[in-house]
């Protein structure tokens, strides 16, 4: 039986009290926003890119703890990192909370608390939220990005 | 013995006490473990459980009553019509209808509503008419008007209501104008619980000879309906939130106003004769019923009024009653609780927010410990906004629902301050 302590592990009910980098950056050049029409949680991510490289992130938004919380680790994991890396990244934390691969758990580092969403199939949505929403940042898309 | 055998056998039924354990024996899924507690149903206003008297007349449909309808000769088509017209008469007692003919069989509310808005609405609303709805709608009874008022280049307009939930009676009535076409609204509210004045809404829409649509789904399940008494129009509603089956549910509209409107869908069953050059329709009901309906969700239908009639609609109320009111007690006393919707007049519904903790976590926590409630927008994301809300946990009861189960959703908010805290 999936324990409720595997979902709401203290880092995540940490990060989502307290987000990190939880700011409309005024430097951004591009920006996405994200929604789950599901639960009403709606995240916007902006990004500061240097060439390939995410040199400043921020997101503002409301959502479930899940989600803020994968929000905010998602901006620490992939500051500094190149277009190409934090897609990578969210790849492997995708095959993480869809409990398809625990493979690089390692790799993802604090990312790895958030592997018992996989426990949890209808909570992956909200984990994956900010991650769409970067993805579409990245991509410089336009539209908003919905998870249904 | 001998005092109580003196008063009569029906006033002794009425005195009976409520016996919900009876009741409960009756819904075999609520027997039901989830993660290893009991099933908490609290979910009831998305859809309600089923007494095996429903399961058990879908079945029989099946093994004893099956062919298609109002189309053979033979012995089974002969009693699966004269089966699928009895159930008829069965809904029209039920709300009180004048006639039979003016029950029509639909896939529930949605279709109903649908069914309204692309007859009647095509053809009475035109450019710069108004359809006017009030701030509580379910999507169902927004999207179809919203979709006619564009397609016509009408109007869609928007009766507000109070802090409370309640609908602005006054604001109504002053929203009512000749360019007013039809007034389409709910008799319960599906995200606040809220009853609505409907006497005095569809008095005061007449009062300027405008229609009214009631958007009836939460309505059967909780109230006994009676749509000459309330004079509305049409009235909608679904089977499956009334303990019958999914797929089947109900429009009921005034004869003269069915007369005149066009068919909605075209194809067999709603014509009396076809050539390639003209298609005379058939008479009511059966002009709006295209094709073969759901025979099965008829008959379960059937089931479930006889199933309510059996415990009789005024004890399903106040039992409810009761239970909406301890939990009101009961959960409003938890820290950081704010309930949505606190209006006078209530049936079954208890929605709420919790300080601090999203909707969609509580409704997670409460899942581990068996206990299902609905959290979101409860396809109704008009109401969020205007409480300035994302969403929230909505626990809404039935018949077979418990005080012990409102003890084990109190039991079940207290934890989740516990993960939290
Ligand atoms: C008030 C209200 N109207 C309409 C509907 C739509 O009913 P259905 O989905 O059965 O067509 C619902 C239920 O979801 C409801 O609660």
């Amino acid at each position: 039986m999936p324990e409720l302590r595997d979902l709401y592990q203290e880092v995540i009910l940490e990060h989502s009290k307290a987000p990190r980098n939880y700011k409309a950056l005024e430097s951004a050049n591009q920006k996405a926003e994200g929604y789950n029409p599901l639960c009403g949680d709606r995240f916007t991510v902006y990004l500061e890119m240097d060439g390939d490289k995410i040199r400043e992130i921020g997101f503002q938004g409301a959502g479930c703890a899940i989600s803020k919380a994968s929000a905010s680790m998602m901006t620490q994991s992939v500051k500094g990192k190149t277009k190409a890396e934090a897609e990578r990244i969210f790849e492997r934390f995708h095959k993480l909370v869809t409990g398809h691969s625990h493979e690089h758990e390692a790799e993802l580092g604090k990312l790895a608390v958030f592997s018992g969403v996989s426990e949890f199939p209808v909570r992956v949505k909200c984990a994956t939220l900010a991650w769409h929403t970067l993805e579409a940042a990245l991509e410089g898309k336009q539209e908003k990005v919905s998870t249904e | 013995m001998s005092a109580a055998a003196a008063v009569p056998i029906r006033e002794k039924a009425v005195k009976l006490p409520f016996d919900v354990e009876k009741i409960r024996a009756d819904f075999p899924i609520l027997r039901t473990k989830v993660h290893g507690h009991p099933l908490v149903y609290l979910d009831n206003a998305a859809t309600s459980q089923k007494p095996q008297a429903v399961i058990d007349a879908l079945v029989r449909y099946y093994e004893g009553e099956n062919a298609n309808i109002h189309r053979g000769v033979h012995y089974l088509s002969q009693i699966a019509t004269e089966a699928f017209e009895k159930a008829r008469e069965t809904v029209r007692a039920f709300v009180n209808a004048a006639d039979a003919r003016e029950i029509i069989f639909t896939r529930g509310t949605t279709e109903a509503i649908n069914l309204v808005a692309q007859t009647y609405g095509r053809v009475h609303v035109g450019a710069g008419d108004e359809v006017l709805i009030t701030a509580m709608e379910h999507h169902s009874n927004i999207v179809p008007w919203q979709m006619l008022c564009e397609e016509k280049g009408a109007k869609l307009r928007v009766a507000p209501m109070n802090d409370e939930g309640e609908l602005l009676l006054e604001e109504f009535e002053k929203l009512l104008s000749p360019r007013t076409k039809i007034v389409a609204v709910s008799h319960v509210s599906n995200a606040l619980g809220t009853i609505n004045p409907l006497k005095q809404m569809i008095a005061a829409a007449h009062a300027l000879g405008i229609p009214v649509v009631v958007d009836g789904a939460q309505a059967v399940p909780h109230l006994a309906v009676d749509v000459q008494d309330l004079d509305c129009d049409f009235f909608a509603f679904s089977g499956h939130k009334m303990y019958g089956p999914t797929g089947i549910g109900v429009l009921y509209g005034k004869t003269a106003l069915l007369e005149a409107m066009p068919p909605y869908q075209g194809g067999g069953d709603m014509i009396s004769s076809v050539t390639f050059e003209k298609t005379i329709y058939n008479k009511l009901p059966h002009k709006f019923e295209a094709g073969t309906p759901d025979m099965a969700g008829v008959a379960g239908l059937k089931a479930a009024i006889e199933y309510m009639n059996g415990i009789g609609i005024e004890k399903i109320a106040a039992h409810e009653h009761d239970l909406l009111e301890y939990a009101t007690e009961v959960v409003g006393a938890l820290p950081g609780v704010r309930l949505i919707g606190t209006a006078r007049e209530k049936a079954s519904v208890l929605s709420f927010v919790l300080d601090e903790v999203h909707p969609h976590d509580i409704g997670t926590i409460l899942d581990q410990q068996g206990i299902a409630v609905r959290t979101g927008h409860h396809c109704a994301q008009p109401v969020m906004e205007r409480f300035h809300i994302p969403a929230t946990v909505r626990a809404s009861f039935a018949v077979y629902n418990t005080r012990k189960e409102v003890d084990a959703l109190a039991r079940g908010l207290r934890k989740v301050h516990e993960v939290f805290a």
